[in-house]
């Protein structure tokens, strides 16, 4: 394997309050590859976002890394000053978010805004960069993109602005995209194009991308491994395929089980009892000892590390006494 | 044996004309949203119909127009074999309608009052249809209420922020099932749940469902969700029903063009890696829908009829539809 993209060692996000600090991302450990796509999944406040918000340095204060390093390509970059992250973040990692209509400006046309953002990053003349913008546009899949340049996002449905941010995002022709709920505002044959599209994209620019989504579907179908979060932490990371058919950690195999698929014919759902606990009562040992249906004595005492279980990794004791016999 | 709800020709047209200033000064014509236009359908005792379809397609407004939220600008809603619109002439009749239908919400944190313990909030249907004059009684119903969702009787001396979003969800069901209805109309009730969150909901829905023998109207955009708790399908586009059909008919052998699309567009966990092919363009504007057939200007099949006449409901083998290639045996 080539020297990874993106390297995250140890991790940690808190966020200090009133009441103590809350420890929002725990020790997490993950690499991208130059090209390649990795899923983030979890449920609501598992940490996924904040992890993608962490990687290009957009952390809302009073939120903070608190340890740990990210490189990119062997470069530390979560330790850089405002400015110097400021010309990374566009030019070397694009971001999208969920909502195309927060992330684009009410009040720049389309076309200003994609100059401005390839001016900012490449040493190209104004013409030179209005071209690249139409260019953009139309691979995007927007039609009369010359025309659309002049136009503002009030004017664009809520899919053709989720393509003017993919254009936004590759306009600098960055090696990593962060990717946060890019479909979760689209309706789902609109999901379909823009999944498929920032897909295809990123494939031909050679971009990596880190696909935050709650969607197991989405992630099925897009990207060569997987993370599952749950409580701030990682609980299990391997190929697709193999976390979604054979998954390791019970937390991934009761969320599988929860997800009513086009071709089962369960009377009932599996459930997991419980909820996800909040930032300021993870219990002790594994996060997720009081709803697991196979805890043993060690899990509420030790908090296991990711470990190697069959072709994936999971963070569970279980996998832990199969390598000891 | 005749259905339980019936909804015939059904339609909703609202106004949203600019201000009477604007439009004299302006001389803008006045504009007109059909929501819901001519939709039809029956659900039996204990059977759930879901009623499928994107953002704007109307469902939302068929489950408004059946709880008697809005007055229908054309057709009728029968319950029970009686016209809601002549039983709502009458206050008494009126209210006993509303003790056998009710709805449950999608948004858990909109729906409850943040102010009231939960007792309150489930002891209201209650209070309001008098079917409880003494505390203790009201008490003991309202757990009861609570742990067949459940939670615990001692929930209900808690306020709605101290329960997670599935809980808070389960306490919006208690409060629907509070009057012992026959009819629940659920608009998107797990949309807005994580999914091990929904599985739990669902299968108390579902549980709900066989021991009082229930009947849901169950909306959704999520089509795996619908496989999993109804028995009928309708699929809406720009306020019309496209096709409805029995469940394992329509996931099986989708008819219309527009409900084979839907069915290709959800990403699907078992199919990792697989490329799909997604439709192009996306759902015109309401305000302006497309002549003749409202989807023709997306169906790989559509023809000049498509674009200059409406097509009608037909039946096919059991199945309901409404397209001429599908008329025509074109497809």
């Amino acid at each position: 394997m080539s020297a990874p993209l993106l390297e995250v060692r140890h991790l940690r996000v808190e966020f200090p309050t009133r009441r103590g600090t809350l420890l929002a991302l725990d020790d997490i450990n993950f690499e991208i590859a130059p090209g390649e796509v990795l899923g983030v999944v979890g449920e609501s406040g598992a940490g996924k976002s904040l992890t993608g918000a962490a990687i290009i340095g957009l952390l809302e204060p009073p939120g903070r890394i608190a340890g740990g390093e990210i490189r990119l390509a062997g470069q530390r970059i979560d330790n850089l000053p405002y400015e110097q992250m400021r010309a990374i973040r566009g030019r070397r990692i694009g971001a999208i978010f969920q909502d195309p209509l927060t992330s684009l400006n009410p009040l720049y046309t389309i076309g200003r805004q994609l100059t401005e953002t390839i001016l900012t990053h490449l040493p190209v003349s104004a013409e030179e960069a209005r071209a690249r913008a139409i260019r953009l546009l139309q691979e995007t899949g927007i039609p009369a993109a010359k025309q659309r340049l002049e136009q503002y996002p009030h004017q664009f449905s809520g899919g053709m602005r989720q393509r003017v941010v993919i254009a936004l995002a590759l306009a600098a022709e960055p090696e990593l995209i962060v990717a946060d709920e890019p479909t979760t505002a689209l309706d789902v044959s609109i999901q379909a194009q823009i999944i498929s599209l920032l897909k295809r994209l990123c494939k031909e620019h050679g971009a990596a991308v880190m696909l935050v989504t709650h969607d197991m579907g989405v992630i099925a179908e897009t990207c060569d491994r997987v993370a599952v979060m749950y409580a701030g932490r990682i609980g299990e990371i391997g190929p697709v395929h193999e976390v979604i058919h054979h998954p390791a950690h019970p937390y991934t195999a009761g969320l599988m089980g929860s997800i009513p698929a086009m071709d089962d014919t369960r009377e009932r759902l599996l459930q997991i009892d419980g909820a996800m606990p909040r930032l300021n009562a993870i219990p002790a040992g594994c996060a997720f000892n009081p709803r697991c249906p196979k805890v043993m004595d060690r899990c509420r005492r030790e908090r296991p590390e990711l470990i190697g279980a069959g072709r994936t990794r999971a963070a569970c004791w279980l996998h832990a006494q199969e390598s000891f016999k | 044996m005749s259905p339980l709800v019936k909804v015939d020709d059904l339609a909703k047209t609202f106004d949203v004309s600019a201000p009477w200033l604007n439009r004299v000064l302006e001389r803008k014509p006045r504009q007109f949203v059909h929501a819901v236009d001519g939709v039809s359908f029956s659900i039996h005792k204990g059977k759930t119909l879901a009623l499928v379809g994107e953002s704007g397609c109307g469902k939302s407004t068929v489950a408004r127009l059946l709880v008697g939220l809005y007055e229908p600008t054309r057709g009728a809603v029968f319950f029970d074999g009686q016209d809601t619109g002549i039983l709502k002439s009458s206050a008494a009749n009126l209210r006993s309608l509303r003790r056998r239908m009710q709805m449950i919400f999608q948004d858990p944190y909109a729906s409850l009052n943040p102010r009231w313990k939960v007792l309150d909030i489930i002891a209201e249907p209650l209070r309001e249809h008098g079917l409880f004059s003494d505390d203790a009684g009201m008490r003991a119903k309202v757990g009861e209420l609570l742990r067949s969702v459940g939670l615990a009787s001692a929930d209900m001396e808690k306020f709605p922020h101290q329960f997670s979003g599935g809980q808070r969800q389960r306490i919006s069901i208690a409060r629907a099932l509070a009057t012992q209805p026959e009819f629940l109309v659920c608009d998107e009730p797990t949309s807005a749940l994580d999914v091990s969150v929904q599985a739990q909901v669902l299968n108390i829905m579902k549980d709900l469902q066989r021991q009082q023998s229930l009947t849901y109207l169950f909306i959704s955009h999520n089509l795996a969700v619908v496989r999993h708790v109804s028995d009928q399908v309708g699929v809406m586009y720009l306020g019309r029903l496209v096709e409805l059909a029995d469940k394992i008919e329509l996931f099986a052998r989708p008819r219309h063009p527009y409900t084979r699309m839907l069915l290709d567009a959800i990403p699907d966990i078992h199919m990792s890696g697989s490329s799909r092919t997604p439709v192009q363009g996306e759902v015109p504007n309401p305000l302006n829908p497309p002549a003749g057939c409202a989807f023709h200007p997306r169906c790989p099949h559509a023809d000049a009829r498509c674009s200059a006449e409406r097509p009608a409901m037909i039946e096919v083998q059991r199945v309901r539809v409404a397209c001429h290639a599908v008329e025509e045996g074109r497809i």
